[in-house]
């Protein structure tokens, strides 16, 4: 079937069997391989997506139902070779290791961020509740939300995106 | 100013940030267009004898290629164990074949070959394989009867034993003397990327194997080995890795038999895990039953100790059969206890084999020696921080051998302990725990205090040594390469700064290439916490070799003595002492001829970072809950290179720690099926579930090398395990509770509060 979405400001169309996740339309087929799947019972997050101003884990999704939505990826998130806050704040405070949670983390921070632009060291934790990291015991992924939030509304927003985002 | 102990932040970032690392499945190498994907048929029975694989209708689905049986395997041999001292009749075939014995969930029956992933899945469900159980040997204590024996052909369970019995006086001169039983459960590594493995064959007769592991070199002398290659022929890279925490050192048999079916097939060969592959097909960790027997005087001082440990191999014994011998070299810890006494057997049972997990065997002797002490202390009536402080090896400069083997370079035991208590507020800790003890508060305040030494940078079968090698080019870059292996640990940052320490050349300017054997033939990977103390000193002595050909080379460009020249670093290059500027830069040294060097660092000995832990924790005595509230942590690494990485080393280890204290077992029902093997069923710590961390810092370095760094990557969850095991026992400690094993899940606590309570009252009605 033929799938049409526009993903970090591109507008693609696609032919996917009906059965395809969105996780691995965006790897397999779009070639967007930040995104990771690093479970099949959507317990860790790594895959997590912002479609249409809401944070989703693309692994439980069918690439058909993100029909005519807007797709960002952690791809999409800098604009002109420059950092997104959360990004920047990621790699200030050390907020990833091996990398593979850390588009989802991201992803996810951004939709904690855009809820509530003003986190407390908890919120983040609770807000972070559904991503997982085995290497950073999460300590620095919060300090690197809190840091973000210090930059005001832009933590909580991606490049273009026409609706807000919300977790 | 050094650049070594700032906290530079790392120049992998940018990418993995903006465009994601690399890991194996992401691979778009055009040697892997067209590649098929491998997806194995495992068995879902635990122990059991294959009747029946029928792959008919599978070799008739959509997209199928191929689909392999044990008939189909050639002269494919069994991989044989990993250590000559085990029985040859523990050898695991590729596929059980019809007549064979499947040996856990997980075991590999067939495989198939797919133009596309989905199909893999589909065809998979096609191959109809009957199995005839056997009954399942899930414990040890069952498999040590053998009353059922996996291997009959080994005619035992009993897969190694390692020391003797203590002998029966062991304990007859003590005053107080405690023993128990105390569980340190199977619990799964879990990175987050699981297992994955690409392999392409040349025109030349060469293969390229991709896979994700902790270790190029040993990695693909094992596959060379498996499938009878010559080592020549095989390629071995290392993409970027998802996490390893000692589940992804070496090869897995799998990543050898994507291999040869690419050969088979003649195109390439991808092949990636679910999560619920990963969680029966990975390597596990820990899996000890251990007895503590701890003797000593009722003025605090312990004179003898005993730890006998039972291992579980699982089905294949894998590297963690050997893992119970550090457990035993590290038994006596940070004490100076006169008799210690360790000794341990390993059985094979019908669950997913055991290998290293973060620590690999030192969390267990310190896990068991700190319950110990608790044990004591709580016998004696003291305070379980003074116990420790009374028992300590006091501090030393030189190298000190325990009574249990081990050498130890440098320490300072119980200034760890003051930091870490000073700190924490001890006392203040106790005081408030005394008023909600008085008060009878639901929610009760627990306070544990652990103390830990471990080994880093042992022999895992590479010696002691790392090589590296630095190039200086024409541009004015420079390239390190390393038998190291990153897998999160920041070496590409941290190595770059040490080569820049001595060269002056920006890290942003240093590229550090790990990974391939065509590059790299040599390399002992990362494991045991030896990158940095091995790897890192051979960067820093290739950087202080390159410097003097450098010199030399100047001095002969400047018409100068060699000792008149020194690194110049606002000008990039060697300049002449007191007149900066009046040189030559690196890109003029390199113009005309390589500058390069190779090295080879030989650490003398292993070192041992030590440290102590406070965990905090508030535990509702109605529903058994407990949850951390604070953890402060002093871990001594000695020298720190790059503090914000090795914070991060810490905070990980910590949580890690936590996760097995509170939450994590693989568990299994009596037929040896797992019943935690998705992400759903499986408490992998998450952010809610932990505190932000109290880091103190203690810095005492090592005289094993230049750096005078020892290592970091497995002591957070070394000291984090038992002091939030026993935090929680702590916070129950007054309604008659002085165990709790783990984890110490909500049940376990509700269900020791409720046993102390019903045995008090039963000795209050006897009395």
């Amino acid at each position: 079937m033929q799938v049409s979405m526009t993903v970090n400001g591109q507008q693609r169309t696609d032919e996917v069997e009906p059965r395809t996740l969105l996780a691995h339309h965006l790897r397999d087929n779009l070639g967007l391989t930040a995104t990771n799947i690093g479970c099949d019972s959507t317990s860790c997050g790594a895959c997590t997506v912002i479609v249409d101003g809401l944070t989703v884990k693309s692994c439980t999704v069918l690439a058909l139902q993100a029909e005519g939505s807007q797709v960002t990826t952690l791809e999409g998130l800098s604009t002109d070779g420059e950092l997104h806050p959360v990004q920047a704040a990621f790699r200030s405070e050390h907020g990833l290791q091996c990398g593979f949670c850390t588009s989802g983390m991201v992803m996810a921070a951004v939709g904690v961020l855009a809820d509530n632009p003003t986190p407390t060291d908890r919120e983040v934790r609770e807000g972070l509740e559904g991503n997982l990291c085995r290497c950073t015991g999460y300590h620095n992924i919060v300090r690197a939300v809190l840091k973000a939030a210090e930059s005001g509304p832009a933590a909580g927003q991606v490049p273009g995106a026409q609706q807000e985002v919300s977790a | 100013m050094s650049i070594l102990g700032t906290r530079v932040v790392r120049t992998e970032d940018p990418l993995f940030l903006t465009r994601g690392a690399v890991y194996t499945d992401d691979l778009t190498d055009e040697r892997l267009t067209g590649a098929l994907h491998a997806t194995f048929v495992r068995s879902d029975v635990a122990h059991g004898t294959v009747t029946s694989v029928d792959a008919s209708a599978a070799r008739e689905a959509p997209g199928v290629v191929a689909v392999y049986t044990a008939e189909d395997l050639g002269d494919l041999q069994p991989v044989p164990p990993p250590l000559p001292f085990l029985d040859a009749g523990f050898s695991r075939p590729w596929l059980v074949p019809v007549g064979g014995r499947v040996h856990f969930v997980g075991d590999l029956v067939a495989v198939v070959l797919t133009e596309e992933r989905y199909q893999g899945e589909d065809a998979a469900e096609q191959v109809v394989v009957d199995i005839d159980p056997l009954p399942a040997v899930v414990t040890t204590k069952a498999a040590a009867t053998d009353e059922v024996v996996l291997f009959p052909e080994v005619g035992t369970n009993k897969v190694a034993a390692f020391g003797e019995p203590a002998p029966e006086d062991f304990f007859a001169d003590c005053e107080v003397v405690v023993r128990r039983e105390i569980v340190n459960q199977r619990v799964a590594a879990a990175p987050l990327e699981t297992r994955a493995a690409s392999a392409a064959w040349g025109e030349d007769g060469r293969v390229t194997i991709w896979c994700t592991n902790q270790g190029a070199q040993q990695a693909k002398g094992q596959i060379a080995g498996w499938l009878g290659l010559d080592p020549a022929l095989v390629h071995l890279i290392t993409p970027d890795v998802g996490g390893g925490f000692g589940a992804k050192i070496g090869a897995d048999q799998e990543y050898a038999f994507v291999a040869w079916l690419a050969q088979q097939v003649g195109r390439p060969v991808r092949w990636s895990e679910s999560r619920s592959e990963n969680m029966t097909g990975m390597l596990q960790g820990r899996a000890q039953d251990q007895v503590v027997t701890i003797g000593g005087s009722r003025d605090g001082k312990v004179t003898a100790y005993s730890l006998e440990v039972t291992q579980d191999c699982g089905a294949y014994p894998r590297i963690g059969t050997v893992l119970p011998t550090l457990t035993m070299l590290m038994a006596a810890a940070v004490y100076d206890i006169p008799k210690v006494h360790a000794q341990a057997t390993c059985y094979a049972t019908n669950g997913t084999s055991i290998g290293a997990y973060r620590g690999a065997g030192r969390p267990e002797a310190t896990a068991a020696v700190e319950r110990a002490m608790d044990l004591f202390a709580a016998e004696i009536g003291m305070d379980p921080a003074e116990v420790r402080r009374i028992n300590f090896i006091p501090t030393f400069t030189e190298p000190v051998q325990t009574a249990s083997g081990a050498t130890y370079d440098s320490g300072d035991y119980e200034a760890a302990l003051d930091r870490v208590l000073e700190a924490a507020g001890y006392a203040e800790l106790r005081a408030e725990q005394a008023r909600r003890r008085e008060r009878g508060d639901v929610r009760q305040l627990g306070i544990g205090v652990s103390a830990y030494v471990e080994i880093t940078g042992a022999d895992s079968g590479h010696g002691t040594s790392e090589n590296a090698e630095l190039e200086v080019h024409p541009d004015g870059t420079a390239t390190v390469l390393t038998g190291t292996s990153p897998h999160g640990q920041g070496h590409a940052t941290t190595w770059a700064m040490l080569a820049s320490e001595q060269l002056g050349i920006p890290v942003e300017k240093i590229t550090v290439l790990h990974g391939d054997t065509d590059r790299i033939p040599d390399g002992g990977g990362t494991m045991g916490s030896r990158s940095l103390q091995q790897g890192g000193a051979a960067v820093h002595q290739a950087a202080v070799e390159l410097v003097e050909v450098a010199r030399k080379r100047a001095a002969e460009l400047l018409e100068a003595n060699p000792d008149d020249l020194e690194v110049d670093l606002a000008n990039a290059g060697l300049s002449v002492k007191g007149t900066p500027g009046v040189g030559v830069t690196w890109a003029q040294l390199a113009a005309d001829e390589q500058l390069i060097v190779q090295t080879t660092f030989t650490a003398n000995a292993p070192t041992f970072p030590f440290g102590a832990h406070v965990a905090v924790v508030m535990t509702d005595v109605e529903s058994g809950k407990a949850v951390v509230t604070r953890l402060v942590t002093v871990d001594d690494a000695g020298t720190i290179i790059n503090p914000l990485l090795a914070e991060g080393q810490r905070h990980g280890g910590i949580a890690q720690g936590v996760g097995q204290a509170l939450l994590e077992e693989i568990l299994y029902d009596e037929d040896g099926n797992p019943q935690t093997s998705t992400f759903a069923d499986y408490p992998f710590v998450s952010a809610t579930e932990l505190p932000s961390f109290e880091l103190v810092e203690m810095a005492t370095p090592t005289p094993m090398n230049p750096l005078g760094a020892k290592g970091i990557g497995e002591a957070g969850t070394i000291g984090s395990t038992p002091a939030v095991q026993s935090a929680v026992v702590d916070s129950v400690a007054h309604l008659g509770v002085r165990h709790v094993d783990m984890p110490a899940t909500s049940m376990r606590v509700w269900r020791a509060i409720r046993e102390a309570q019903n045995s008090g009252a039963q000795k209050g009605s006897t009395n």
